[in-house]
């Protein structure tokens, strides 16, 4: 899932105070699933942008509108009989949706709410760890199903540097488990240790230039 | 001979070896570099430049390097994969050797966190096992990473770093293989307060033939006070400093006197040790000091090789 925060109130404010109509966009999808950009959220949002909006003597409350995903066109078009009567538009989506929002009404201004922090898992309720840095060239098999690339502060390839504390932790903070102290443990458990034994040379970076993929089912369809 | 360099003539001539560190200005202060160099020269091997330490804004390595040359001093260059990616990992390398620098050390590099432009972006395109194994290839079979030809390739003597004192203890000597086996010809190690640990390490590097296959240099930090040593027991990951050593440092009359005979001792042990074939002496902001521990632990004078 797509990790998302919301930005601070204030700056969400200074993108939107001079429009006089704004609708603020939500996404049922994976920000809806973080309690960020959901229609709770929303609403949340509208409500606090009044507030704080009135403050400063505007009157201005953005509509709220939240469509089941802003990554796909084929959830718009409810979206599209109304986008035209508003100024701007908040989005609430990950920085994908805003995208794909603002490609769809290239006229109106958009302006993101969230930060969208990771890909991640929901450790608990509320509480979401990264684990994918979608690097386009997946390792797991050979690190005990832990990225070293995500999880790793200095992205080592070849086995921990030499700032593993003496209770396994990395040397960034007393609170984060050493990626390669947690690949080492688990691989001498499933007695699997000679993986990481032979050097794993340079990596070629996939993920520096902007990805597109076509499902092979449909190459076809999509063939020039 | 691999570069020719001083310090691979003592390792190949077997003597014992000793080299030193030096920590370049917060600017451009050449004077800073001259004058620390000048408590070292004629009393170490080679004197590694350390690459932007615990990532704070320092002159280059190879710009400090060069004026150690100038003062007279051999450097080993050190370079982090922190804060650049390959492009400028060779390029840097042709230009240090160009200019005549001959031993390099391959790190990864404290974290970008811990300096004063912690949210800046690391590099890490490749690690430290993976930097060696590029110079080695530069070098042996004079091609880039890339596989196209060098017009001029470096001859760097290979050093990297281990240390025997982070977990998992039981990977350390491992990790030594790895460095071994992508081209490292010495290596500089952490520095050393429990030399029972590092005893049981180097047995482990002895049993496993690398010993024979690459040169050990023992790392020593003298303590100069109890106060320093606490902190650093505390607080730097890696580090193991046994409570015998900080109660016999804090309880002495002169902890800084008490810091150096402890330093001395431990250099004298070291020279003994099979497997281990010199002293790395990182007197952090105390190169002064360096003179009298080498005369004192009887390094002195240098081998002419």
């Amino acid at each position: 899932m797509i990790v998302a925060e919301r930005k601070p109130l204030d700056e969400i404010k200074e993108m939107i105070k001079t429009f006089k109509k704004v609708l603020n966009v939500g996404c049922g999808g994976c920000t809806s699933i973080c309690f960020t950009g959901g229609q709770r959220e929303v609403g949340q949002l509208n409500e606090d942008l009044e507030n704080a909006l009135k403050q400063e003597g505007k009157m201005l409350r953005p509509d709220g509108f939240t469509i089941e995903r802003q990554c796909n066109g084929d959830f718009y078009p409810e979206l599209d009989e109304i986008a035209n009567d508003y100024d701007a538009i908040l989005s609430m989506a990950c920085g994908a949706g805003v995208q794909f929002l603002a490609d769809r009404y290239p006229s109106k201004p958009v302006f993101p709410a969230l930060n969208t922090t990771f890909v991640g898992i929901d450790r608990d309720i509320g509480w979401f760890e990264e684990n994918c840095r979608t690097c386009r060239e997946c390792v797991l098999g050979e690190t005990a199903g832990i990225c070293p690339i995500t999880r790793c502060a200095k992205s080592l390839f070849n086995g921990p540097c030499g700032g593993t504390s003496r209770d396994g932790k990395c040397e960034v903070s007393k609170d984060t488990p050493c990626a390669w102290f947690e690949i080492f443990k688990r691989l001498k458990e499933q007695n699997r240790l000679e993986n990481i034994l032979k050097i794993k040379p340079a990596r070629e970076w996939r993920n520096q230039t902007r990805g597109t993929m076509v499902h092979e089912d449909y190459q076809e369809r999509y063939a020039k | 001979m691999k570069s020719g360099s001083r310090l691979e003539r003592t390792l190949e001539a077997g003597q014992f070896a000793f080299t030193g560190e030096l920590g370049p200005p917060q600017g451009a202060n050449v004077d800073h570099v001259r004058k620390k160099a000048s408590y070292l020269k004629g009393i170490v091997d080679a004197v590694n430049i350390t690459d932007n330490q615990t990532a704070v804004v320092r002159m280059s390595s190879w710009g400090a390097g060069l004026i150690a040359i100038q003062e007279g001093l051999e450097p080993n260059y050190q370079m982090v994969c922190r804060d650049r990616n390959r492009i400028a990992i060779q390029s840097d390398i042709l230009g240090a050797y160009a200019h005549g620098i001959r031993n390099m050390l391959c790190l990864s590099g404290d974290h970008q966190q811990f300096g004063n432009h912690p949210l800046t972006k690391g590099v890490f395109d490749i690690d430290s096992i993976q930097l060696i194994g590029l110079v080695k290839r530069m070098r042996d079979e004079k091609k880039f990473l890339s596989g196209d030809e060098i017009d001029g390739a470096p001859q760097m003597l290979i050093g990297a770093a281990e240390n025997p004192f982070a977990e998992p203890f039981e990977w350390r000597v491992y990790r030594l293989a790895k460095k071994v086996e992508a081209g490292a010809d010495f290596i500089q190690t952490q520095c050393i307060y429990d030399m029972k640990m590092f005893r049981e390490w180097v047995k482990q590097a002895n049993d496993m033939g690398l010993t024979e296959k690459v040169h050990i240099l023992a790392g020593i930090t003298p303590l100069k006070s109890g106060g320093m040593a606490r902190y650093m027991a505390k607080n730097v990951s890696g580090i193991i400093i046994p409570d015998e050593v900080i109660d016999r440092i804090v309880q002495a009359k002169k902890p800084a006197e008490e810091g150096i005979q402890f330093c001395v001792e431990q250099i004298e042990e070291l020279k003994e040790m099979k497997g281990v074939h010199g002293v790395h002496l990182m007197a952090i902001e105390w190169e002064h000091k360096v003179p009298e521990i080498a005369e004192r632990a009887k390094l002195l004078p240098r081998p002419q090789v």
